[in-house]
């Protein structure tokens, strides 16, 4: 089990980025086919929330591969 | 632990539940009365984008609830729990009233910008109070039944739903609908005043936390519960866990149940406010006792297993449930009695302009009792060359009473696994984190998870909706919203799965 852990840290690693460049990328989409306020400011909210959000994934993911989260060190 | 006698308990705990149902009663009212206050506060015009300037608004309370986290919770780590929940007590009731007396935007120009900065200071508040309530109770109970007590407090969100609801529908029930509109949407806001007065005095008496004076009379409190909480890789990988393994998918689950449910129904649905609210507030106070039954449980057999089976049901079952929901509001779907059907109009002026509008109200009746009323306002420029703007339909389905014991059924399922993942969830975080920087560390990932992944549930379900209407499909996919919290709460239901503690943690509570 613990070595599944490490493992998906590598998933929880890109999963963070991945969301983002998702987001940036379909924000970006909609912003350009109607640039009004009512389309950017939605957008530049969940963007701006995201970033800490998904560098928060990041190190989670960072300390599971680590072994952080292994049975030993949490129980 | 210091001896606490049950009496006292009990004390303790309904005092602490009922500050903050009041605070959570406050923050409610808003999310409630989203749709007349984006009509009252929000300049005129496209009454969707009017609509998310709300729900941005409400989002924007959710946002910076993480900053109440860190304010506060470091306040009541350093002062102490009792000083600090007093303190977001008055600052969530003084802004809930000021958003009472607030004029409108007809009358005063400020008021979206005033309006959005009273709803972060509730915010602000919010992220303060919750963190210190949970902790509070927990560490005046004895920690094999920390999931029961703690649990009372975990009703109070619920509760606070069901009250504000009661408060609104009493007020509709009152006035007239003109009035109501003009200006009895108000009360709730003002009732917040004579609410806050009983809590202080409620709360001024309470005593500070048992296990946080020991802390403080030996000098061990900590000096920089910021650093002590997010600096140190042992409490920070907690904090993470706390985040990505519980509290994300427990927000998801808690907002779709008991508010994305709501606005589906009133906005998607079109169904009738007071009959949706009266329908919701029942199946509310059904399963609210449900919070107990999980929170007493989760001492038998564990937090995890709860919160989990809570998260997985709902990712299972939230496309049938909201199907069903959408079934029932389809009028397309209904026989017409034609013979029922009623057609009025009527031209009125449109106050400060020569323009005219043109009101087109039908009304129509279906085999099954239920009835529609489509009402078409279609805008008469006074100069015959203007082009005439697209009009503007209102529909309000009323369902037959028939249909209420299913709807209340289908919330209830929605509300019920609401209880099983938030139920066992503040003594999963108090237990995770050591009292001199519990507040701080427990309220960070709770307000993150519900504030920030809870909270846009209804703002990024309405707005992926809103995207799935295409010129092909202009009704769009009603469904489209949910995948945001399926697929939130499927990512945390894996990585708990996986990584979180099997056994009930109750170490940080006895050695401290």
């Amino acid at each position: 089990m613990d070595k599944i852990k490490r493992i998906l840290g590598v998933v929880w690693m890109l999963l963070g980025p991945a969301t983002l460049i998702f987001l940036v990328y379909e924000a970006w989409q909609k912003i350009k086919a109607n640039p009004v306020h009512d389309v950017y400011l939605p957008w530049m909210i969940i963007v701006i929330i995201c970033i800490p959000i998904a560098m928060g994934m990041v190190l989670f993911g960072y300390f599971a591969w680590l072994g952080e989260y292994s049975r030993e060190k949490i129980e | 632990m210091t001896a606490v006698s049950k009496r006292k308990l009990y004390t303790v705990i309904g005092a602490s539940s009922l500050g903050t149902l009041i605070e959570w009663y406050d923050f409610y009212i808003f999310g409630s009365l989203a749709t007349i206050l984006s009509e009252k506060f929000f300049p005129p015009g496209n009454p969707t984008a009017a609509f998310l300037a709300t729900l941005a608004t409400f989002a924007a309370g959710f946002i910076v609830r993480p900053f109440g986290a860190l304010v506060f919770g470091r306040l009541g780590d350093l002062i102490g729990r009792k000083y600090t929940f007093l303190l977001t007590l008055v600052l969530m009731g003084g802004s809930t009233f000021a958003i009472g007396i607030i004029p409108s935007y007809e009358n005063f120009a400020w008021a979206p910008g005033i309006i959005l900065i009273l709803r972060l200071l509730q915010g602000l508040a919010l992220g303060g109070e919750y963190g210190g309530a949970a902790t509070y109770v927990a560490e005046h109970s004895p920690p094999h039944r920390r999931g029961y007590y703690t649990s009372w407090i975990q009703t109070t969100a619920t509760l606070g739903l069901f009250l504000s609801l009661i408060v609104i529908i009493t007020c509709q029930q009152l006035l007239s609908k003109e009035d109501y509109y003009n200006w009895g949407w108000r009360l709730p806001f003002l009732l917040s005043i004579v609410l806050l007065a009983i809590s202080i005095v409620i709360r001024l008496k309470m005593q500070e936390s048992p296990l946080f004076a020991q802390l403080k009379s030996e000098g061990k409190t900590s000096v920089n519960p910021l650093k002590e909480s997010f600096g140190h890789r042992a409490n920070l990988k907690m904090v993470l866990l706390a985040l990505f393994g519980a509290t994300m998918g427990q927000g998801v689950v808690w907002y779709t149940g008991q508010f994305y449910a709501q606005t589906f129904l009133l906005k998607t649905c079109s169904l009738e406010p007071t009959q949706t609210n009266t329908w919701i507030g029942i199946a509310l106070l059904l399963a609210t006792p449900f919070f107990i039954v999980f929170g007493w449980l989760s001492d038998k057999i564990g937090r995890k297993p709860i919160m989990l089976a809570g998260m997985l049901l709902a990712i299972l079952s939230y496309r049938a449930i909201f199907t069903q929901f959408y079934r029932y509001a389809d009028v397309s779907q209904k026989q017409e009695v034609a013979a029922a059907t009623l057609t009025k109009t009527h031209t009125e002026a449109v106050k400060k302009s020569k323009d005219s509008l043109l009101l087109t109200t039908t009304f129509k009746q279906y085999t099954d009792g239920s009835t529609s009323e489509t009402e078409v306002r279609q805008l008469l420029p006074a100069d015959p060359g203007k082009t005439l703007p697209k009009p503007e339909t209102k529909k309000t389905i009323v369902l037959a009473d028939s249909y209420g014991i299913k709807i209340i059924g289908l919330i209830f399922l929605l509300v019920l696994f609401v209880t099983m993942v938030y139920g066992p969830i503040a003594a999963f975080l108090v237990e995770l984190f050591p009292t001199k920087i519990r507040y701080t560390s427990m309220s960070l990932p709770y307000h993150i998870g519900n504030g920030v992944f809870g909270g846009m549930v209804p703002f990024i379900a309405t707005l992926v909706y809103e995207y799935s209407k295409t010129a092909s499909n202009p009704a769009g996919d009603y469904l489209a919203g949910l995948w945001y919290p399926i697929s939130v709460a499927a990512v945390c239901f894996v990585i708990g799965l996986l990584y979180l503690n099997s056994r009930n943690n109750h170490d940080h509570l006895t050695h401290h």
